[in-house]
This record gives structure tokens, sequence and C-alpha cells, in this order.
């Protein structure tokens, strides 16, 4: 076998209905760091259908170079067809490294990629590094549920490969002065690789919550009470432009959706702004927010773990903070009626 | 319809907060937590009992483990089940996903050239321990099959051997409806069901039945494809997250508190919007 020469780091964008996922901004921010300690380019590689123009921006977050592979049957997300371009880049660019976002996309597509690549593939990572002296990427992941953190490399495959937790990495900023090339891969695929057949999109109804995309998280814990103590909770998410979020046991007692769980089996959130509401802080929990810019807790308990790991912490009960700090926050607000008035 | 489903004894995921590592030896300390059948592999096994009941067929149940994994299958056979194959060497251990999915893939072939193919392989979406989720694609890829991810509801429609699926699969803010030709590999989660308990009678039936231990002879595979040695990724350094945080107590009434919050919400640059949800 030829010997092959892996350079680049590459990162797989997801685009859904033609727009480009908000965790393909981090990994390009996260794989610019780590191709610049490497010296080497950034690859975005792009499957999907009319997605040309919207490719060309990806030199603008951070990309050195866009393989894009633009073909009808890849509108939608579908296994074989999308393993089949990604692949073929791959062999392609012959990169170093491939990033995938862990979404349900990416954590579909990336372990059966890495099954027909034969190489090494770390789910979930949280932190990424590199040995600048082998290469070697240092892929640090939760195990048994958060407690603890494994860091795992690949020393002997290329490319290594990991799929990045969303709402961890740093997204890139656009910068309209960066250059790069624009390569449009042809790939042969056809309707024929397409052995699963998507029959219906069911989005799911009421309104669509982000919640890695808060900016300010209330954050509900057994310790709230019952699902008729939400409601104070996105009063003061109102008040403030967020959105309510919830432990695993809030959203086990289904007092709130599935979507909106913080954690480790939930989602990483980095809000500037987190409350935690009556959470007690698992492990588990903490994983998912502690890299909040400012966390304030509101606890009964003053043993509860959650208090480590905030800035400010309040040994109370939340049903008498809340009231109280949302009538503060109106009282502000009136003032700044009065002075615009004036 | 013939549906292998492919089961990982794990440490009860109920008590992975007394779950340490070993200050000296750095290594994992896990005494004292039970070994269970991971959660969502015994989703898979119940969905196989339930597919079953209505297409007939039958069911072999597939572990890669150390020999007390014999007991694991024990209960998943008590379940319904109807053969076992404990897939157990020395050889095999310290395997990554990759590794994993090869040796599982070797016995499935082995049972299937031994007695007929599989319509469908089912497993849990990922262990509760690792949680990686790479199993069934990788399984599938190297089957040849197709697979399927984080599956909530499999349909069972229709008369006779099937020979597709429709199923529901979960993803961001909503669900996928496929119908996936067979043969395949679905990895469920556990909202797809509720498994049943096993039976007296159950435990009694299920030490009758056909029970198979594969080792490393016995699947013949790549040697430089199993165990530590053809694991592509290996485990480095294991440490406990670091969270630490200086906590400021606030105190005072709940008034004078919510006064000081407002200072350090504002000083951190939030927005403050009206109380009726009108943004500015």
């Amino acid at each position: 076998m030829a010997e092959v020469n892996y350079n680049g780091v590459a990162v797989v964008i997801e685009q859904r209905e033609g727009k480009i996922q908000p965790v393909a901004y981090e990994l390009l921010g996260k794989a610019r760091e780590l191709a610049d300690t490497r010296k080497q380019d950034v690859i975005a590689i792009i499957p999907g259908y009319n997605i040309s123009e919207t490719a060309k921006e990806l030199v603008g977050f951070g990309a050195d170079k866009v393989v894009v592979i633009d073909n009808i049957v890849l509108e939608l997300y579908s296994t074989e067809v999308y393993v089949k371009a990604v692949f073929a880049a791959i062999k392609d660019v012959n990169p170093e490294i491939v990033l995938f976002g862990a979404t349900s996309i990416g954590r579909d597509l990336a372990p059966r990629v890495s099954a027909r690549v034969h190489t090494g593939l770390t789910a979930d990572c949280t932190s990424l590094d590199i040995d600048e002296e082998t290469g070697n990427l240092l892929m640090t992941r939760p195990a048994f549920g958060g407690n603890i953190m494994a860091t795992i490399i690949c020393p002997d495959f290329r490319p290594q490969m990991s799929t990045v937790r969303p709402g961890v990495m740093i997204k890139s900023e656009y910068d309209s002065a960066r250059t790069g090339e624009v390569e449009i891969l042809d790939v042969e695929l056809s309707a024929m690789d397409m052995n699963v057949e998507i029959l219906e999109y069911v989005k799911e109804t009421g309104k669509k919550v982000n919640i890695e995309d808060a900016t300010v998280l209330v954050s509900a814990g057994r310790g709230v009470g019952g699902p008729e103590n939400i409601a104070p909770l996105e009063g003061l998410a109102d008040q403030l432009g967020g959105e309510v979020s919830g432990s695993r046991a809030v959203i086990d007692a289904g007092w709130l959706p599935k979507e909106h769980q913080v954690g480790q089996t939930g989602k990483t959130v980095r809000p500037d702004l987190y409350f935690a509401m009556g959470i007690s802080g698992q492990i588990q929990h903490i994983a998912g927010m502690e890299d909040s810019e400012f966390i304030i807790a509101v606890n009964k308990n003053p043993q509860a773990p959650i208090f480590d790991v905030a800035d400010v912490g309040i040994v109370g009960d939340v049903h008498k903070v809340i009231p109280a700090l949302k009538d503060e926050l109106e009282a502000l607000k009136k003032d700044k009626d009065v002075e615009a008035v004036k | 319809m013939n549906i292998g489903v492919l089961v990982k004894p794990v440490p009860d995921p109920e008590q992975y907060n007394s779950i340490t590592i070993d200050p000296e030896t750095k290594r994992l300390n896990r005494s004292g937590v039970p070994t269970i059948v991971n959660p969502s592999d015994k989703c898979a096994v119940e969905a196989a009992l339930k597919l079953k009941e209505k297409f007939g067929g039958k069911i072999v149940i597939f572990t890669m483990a150390p020999p007390d994994g014999r007991e694991k299958l024990m209960e998943v056979l008590a379940m319904g089940a109807d053969e076992a194959v404990l897939v157990s060497d020395r050889e095999f251990g310290g395997a990554d996903t990759l590794a994993t999915s090869y040796t599982l893939v070797k016995a499935v072939e082995k049972k299937s050239a031994e007695s007929e193919s599989f319509d469908l392989i089912l497993s849990g979406n990922e262990s509760a321990d690792g949680a990686t989720g790479h199993v069934p694609a990788q399984v599938g890829e190297m089957l040849g099959f197709n697979h399927l991810s984080a599956i909530v509801q499999i349909v069972a429609e229709g008369e006779g051997r099937p020979d597709s699926l429709t199923v529901f699969q979960k993803i961001e803010n909503g669900k996928n409806e496929f119908e996936i030709k067979l043969p395949a590999v679905i990895g469920v989660t556990r909202d797809i069901n509720k498994p049943r308990y096993t039976s007296a009678m159950g435990v009694i039936k299920a030490k009758k039945k056909p029970f198979d231990t594969y080792d490393c002879e016995a699947l013949s595979p790549d040697k430089s494809r199993i165990g530590i040695e053809g694991s592509p990724t290996k485990a480095g350094a294991i440490f406990t997250p670091d969270t630490g945080r200086k906590s400021e107590e606030l105190s005072g009434s709940p008034e004078e508190i919510a006064e000081e919050l407002v200072k350090r919400i504002k000083a951190i640059g939030v927005t403050i919007n009206s109380g009726g949800g009108c943004r500015e």
C-alpha cells in the first residue's frame, strides 16, 4: 500500500434544508485552532443539494478549502448516500483529523464512515487538544454518565475521527477577508443507494426551542416542587429574553419536554447566565452546564453540590426568590420606561 | 422473521455516582456496582419479542463479555428469546467500538452460516457506560446491511416474512418516519417500549434453550482487528470532571437578594425585558 500523506483538519458540515447547522460553526472554530497548531489547512466537507453558494461562506468561517458534494439524492439526510459522499471526500483530501457534530445525523453517519475507512472514532467529545509532537488528537469525552472523563487517542490510524458535542466549542467568527478555494467533488451517487426511504419528517408541535442557543436559561430541578411551578420560571426567562430548561429529574417527571433537558443525557449549554433553580447538581447535570458564563444557584439544601459550581449561591426557597427577583426586574423596567418618556 | 439481538452487560447506570478513580492506581474503581443488561438493549429484546409475536421466527441473543456474561444471557432468554451466544475470549478483551463491532459481526456471520440468515439485527442505540452509539452503525457497515439509529417505534404490519419495516427515528425537534429494507440493523432507544419482566416459568425454560459459547478459535477472526491490539482508539488518562468554581453566598430577605441579583445580572450585560414578554 502506498504511503498516504495525511494532512489537514476536516469538518463534515451539517446542513438541514440547505441551512448550515450551528454546530458546524463551532467545529470550524475548533478545527481552525487545531490546524493552526499543526500548521495545516481546515477543510470543510459539505454534502447536500443546491448548496454550492452556501458552501462558499464557509471560507469566511475559517475553511481554507471547501469540498462540496452537490447532488439531488443528498437533499435530505439518508445514511448510505451520505456515507458514500463523505467517504469519497475523505479519500480525496486525506485529512489527519475529521470532526463531525454529535447531532442525530452526525451520530448516525460518523460510525459508519469510520468503519468504511477503518479507523478509530471517539464519540461525544467535550474537549479536543493536540499533541504537537505526535500529531495525536487528544479526545476527551465523558463516560459513566459524566462521572468519569476519559482522554482517548488514535495513535496508529489516520484520519483520527471524532464527534463533538454541540454547544461545547466556540463558534468561529465570520471574516469576509479570508480566502480559500471551493472544490466541487463529483461522486457517483444514485437513488438506488437509498435502501432507507424517508416517508415523512414530523416536526414536534409547539414553539421550537433550542436551549443551546439561549443566552439566558432558567433551569428547573426537582426542588421547584411540581409542574405547576414551571410557569413562574417561564415568566422570569421572558423578562431576561431567555428560555426555561430542566434537569433530568424534571424531564423524567414530565414537567418539561425532553428538548429542554440540560446534562449528560440532554444538551450541553453555555449561556451568559444560568439559573439553577432547585437543582441539587448531580454530576450528570453539571456536565451539561458548567461552562455557562455566570451561574446563579438557588437551593434549600446548603450541602447541594450545585453550589460548588455556582458563581452566586442562595440557600433558600425558589418560590420566595423568584417573585422578588421578578418584581425587582419589573421595577427596573418601569424606571427605564419613565426615563424614556422624559 | 429471524432476529439477532446484541446485548451488553454494563455497570448499573443508577449507581454511576459511586464509580470513582483509585487515586493510587489511577484505575476505575467500580466495586459494589452490580452488572445489569444494558437498559436500551433490554428494550431491543422486547422489540424483538413483539416482532416475533407478529411474524414468527426466532430470536438469537449475542453478547461479547467475560464468562460471567452467561448470567445476563440467561436473564434475556427468560424474557422469551430462543437462543443465546456468548462471545468470550481473553483475546477479545479491551476492544474499542470498532473491534467490538467486528467481533460481534463474526459471531453473527457464524450463526447465520450454521442455521438461517438474519432478517434483522436489533440492539440498544447505545450502552449506558460508554454511550457512543457506534455499534449499530458499524455492525451494519460490516455486515453490509442498512442501519438506522435512535429508533423509537417499529411498526409491525402485514403478513408473512416482511421485506421492509416502517420505523420512527427521534431527531432534534421531531421524528423521521422511514421505510427500511431488510436485512437491516436497528438501534433502539429506551422510549420504544417497556421491557417485560421475566416469569418463573421463563427462568425454567431458559435453562433448556440452546446456548453457544464462541471463543477466538471458533470465530477465526483477523487477529489484527480484535481486542486491545485491534482497536484503533486507545484509552489514555481518566479523571473526574473539574467543576471547581468559588461560590459566593448571598443572604438576606428575598427583596435584598433580588436587588443584589439584579446588580449582578446588569453587570454581566444581560438585557432586561418587560414582564409582558415584548422584546425591545
